[in-house]
């Protein structure tokens, strides 16, 4: 599958954003947290931030973004349609979580219903998100168990770690949180490698026997049905050499995983200012290697139409 | 709405015979020449006379090499929508631009509501739907909703493009819902198949396979071709010392 920027940025940054934001949501709304208005302003502007960048963002994908408010009526049968919904109801609850934790600097209550509704509905447009790209059948890569805790796992992951680097900003940091972070990071890295192993593995029925029904034997493509590419092998038959995929996938490895964790476990032993600057490395390395991890989801995804071209 | 309507039981669509066809390109043609004025229209072509043409096209005819152990073949293969009965095409449709008509089974675009998210095209494991990246949305096969209906047509000629135009018969078209109709007699008779059934989007469409080889080759050997022989005589003389 072509790695389109505008939804690779989307799914990493919408990621992040209901990540940190059901976090601020749950931590905040019940005093976990303290109300800061400035670590407040900041820590809600960062995940709303995130989220509206990410979906005006995907916006960019589409064909015509000016009728994208039509996409909000298909909730009934359409995952896209639900995640649309689910994105904007969630600016709801957020935005009063926002205007009691952060303006009025108060808790409990009102603000932590809030709270825990913005946690809920940032936890259901993850999974929207996830199960977009689970539901598909031509993708057998995405097509898996792996795909919907993938998403639920990275976000946690991404938002932890930039609460923690938020909290650890402010010198308020908890060495519960860096420890969640860590553990997470480990989390994520064990997921994407059982992924990697699944769909290395992946013994797909679909053929391109079955593609045209000729049963037996082989079935090479003698020619295209055109001279150069059209939208289907652009859009869907994207190829990364396995050299290149290899390559990325350890850079994946290190930058998602490997080094957060390293820098965070540092953060555990280093005194305030080092541990921030730890943890905002962390949380800016992280962010760099999930972009990575997210171009590879879609390069190595391969769609059952290439069958028709021989790939 | 894209949830999928209950069906009237009619269920138009092709049959498409393997045996038969020819590669010929004639139904890819006469599908882009009605269909860029049609329902869809245009059929937007990009740089046709450039060096990186791109284009909507809603058949394509492939080739294949198919061999078994009965030998190899050539195998024509031309593929459009299939208007399946199960099509995630429709239900991923986050605006209900694409729907799947109760009255006939016809899968279409409602070109008015698509936003051009292009995940229709990631759901349908055929390749049968095209992106405009002119008009910015997405188009597919109607299955010339626009010729079988229309009065101001012979009879003979309310058939889709692609049916009217193969010069094989190796295209047919009608209702596969009916196990009457002369379609659904012909799938039984020569046991057509679904595309992917695997993947469960239980096609309209249907491929009728090549037939298998046949031993009827000819059972007299055509007589040897006479032995070239040397030339006698004065001519022979001649060409010889021409040869030389």
């Amino acid at each position: 599958m072509h790695p389109a920027f505008s939804v690779v940025f989307f799914t990493t940054a919408t990621g992040a954003g209901y990540g940190l934001l059901a976090l601020l949501g749950v931590l905040g709304g019940f005093q976990i947290i303290p109300p800061d208005f400035w670590l407040g302003l900041i820590g809600m502007g960062l995940a709303l931030g995130l989220i509206a960048a990410g979906l005006l963002s995907s916006t960019g994908h589409l064909g015509r973004p000016e009728r994208a408010w039509r996409a909000f009526s298909q909730w009934r049968s359409s995952w896209l349609s639900r995640e649309g919904v689910a994105s904007v109801i969630t600016f709801v609850p957020a935005g009063l979580f926002g205007i009691g934790w952060v303006l009025f600097g108060r808790a409990g209550g009102w603000v932590a219903i809030a709270g825990l509704l913005a946690a809920i509905g940032a936890v259901v447009t993850v999974c929207t998100t996830g199960m977009i790209y689970a539901s598909l059948k031509p993708i057998a890569q995405w097509h898996s168990r792996f795909t919907l805790p993938a998403y639920l796992i990275f976000s946690a992951m991404t938002g932890s770690v930039l609460l923690n680097a938020l909290l650890q900003c402010f010198a308020i940091g908890s060495k519960t949180l860096l420890a969640a972070s860590v553990l997470l990071g480990l989390l994520g890295w064990g997921w994407k490698l059982a992924t990697w192993r699944y769909n290395d593995r992946l013994d797909i029925a679909t053929t391109a026997n079955t593609a045209t029904g000729l049963a037996g034997g082989t079935v090479r493509s003698l020619e295209w049905p055109h001279t150069e590419e059209n939208y289907l092998l652009k859009e869907m038959g994207f190829r990364i050499a396995r050299k290149y995929s290899a390559r990325l996938r350890q850079i994946t490895q290190i930058l998602a995983f490997a080094l957060p964790v390293l820098l965070l476990a540092a953060a555990f032993a280093l005194p305030w200012p080092f541990a921030a600057m730890l943890s905002v490395l962390a949380a800016i390395v992280q962010f760099a290697g999930m972009l990575v991890e997210r171009w590879l989801f879609f390069a190595e995804a391969k769609h059952t139409v290439t069958l028709y071209y021989g790939r | 709405m894209t949830c999928l309507p209950s069906q009237s039981g009619k269920k138009l669509g092709l049959v498409i015979d393997l045996d038969t066809c020819v590669g010929c390109q004639a139904c890819v043609t006469a599908c882009k020449e009605w269909n860029t004025g049609g329902h869809m229209a245009p059929l937007t072509d990009i740089d046709p006379y450039g060096g990186h043409v791109d284009g909507v096209w809603f058949n394509r005819v492939h080739s294949y090499e198919h061999t078994t152990e009965m030998g190899g073949r050539t195998v024509n293969f031309p593929r459009s929508c299939l208007h399946c009965e199960t099509p995630a095409c429709v239900t991923v449709c986050p605006t209900g631009a694409s729907y799947k008509r109760a009255s006939d089974g016809i899968v279409l675009i409602d070109e008015d509501k698509c936003i051009g998210c292009k995940l229709c095209s990631w759901a349908c494991p055929y390749g049968a739907r095209e992106f405009d990246t002119d008009v910015g949305v997405m188009k597919k096969c109607t299955l010339c909703v626009d010729r079988i209906y229309n009065d101001n047509l012979a009879q003979e000629d309310r058939v889709p493009a692609c049916v009217a135009a193969c010069p094989t018969s190796a295209r047919h078209f009608g209702d596969l819902g009916d196990p009457a109709s002369a379609v659904s007699q012909l799938v039984v008779e020569r046991g057509g198949v679904d595309l992917m059934p695997e993947l469960g989007y239980h096609p309209t469409n249907k491929y009728l396979l090549p037939r298998a080889h046949t031993k009827r080759a000819a059972s007299v050997a055509a007589p040897a071709l006479e032995p070239v022989r040397a030339e006698g005589g004065f001519l022979g003389w001649v060409d010889r010392m021409l040869s030389n």
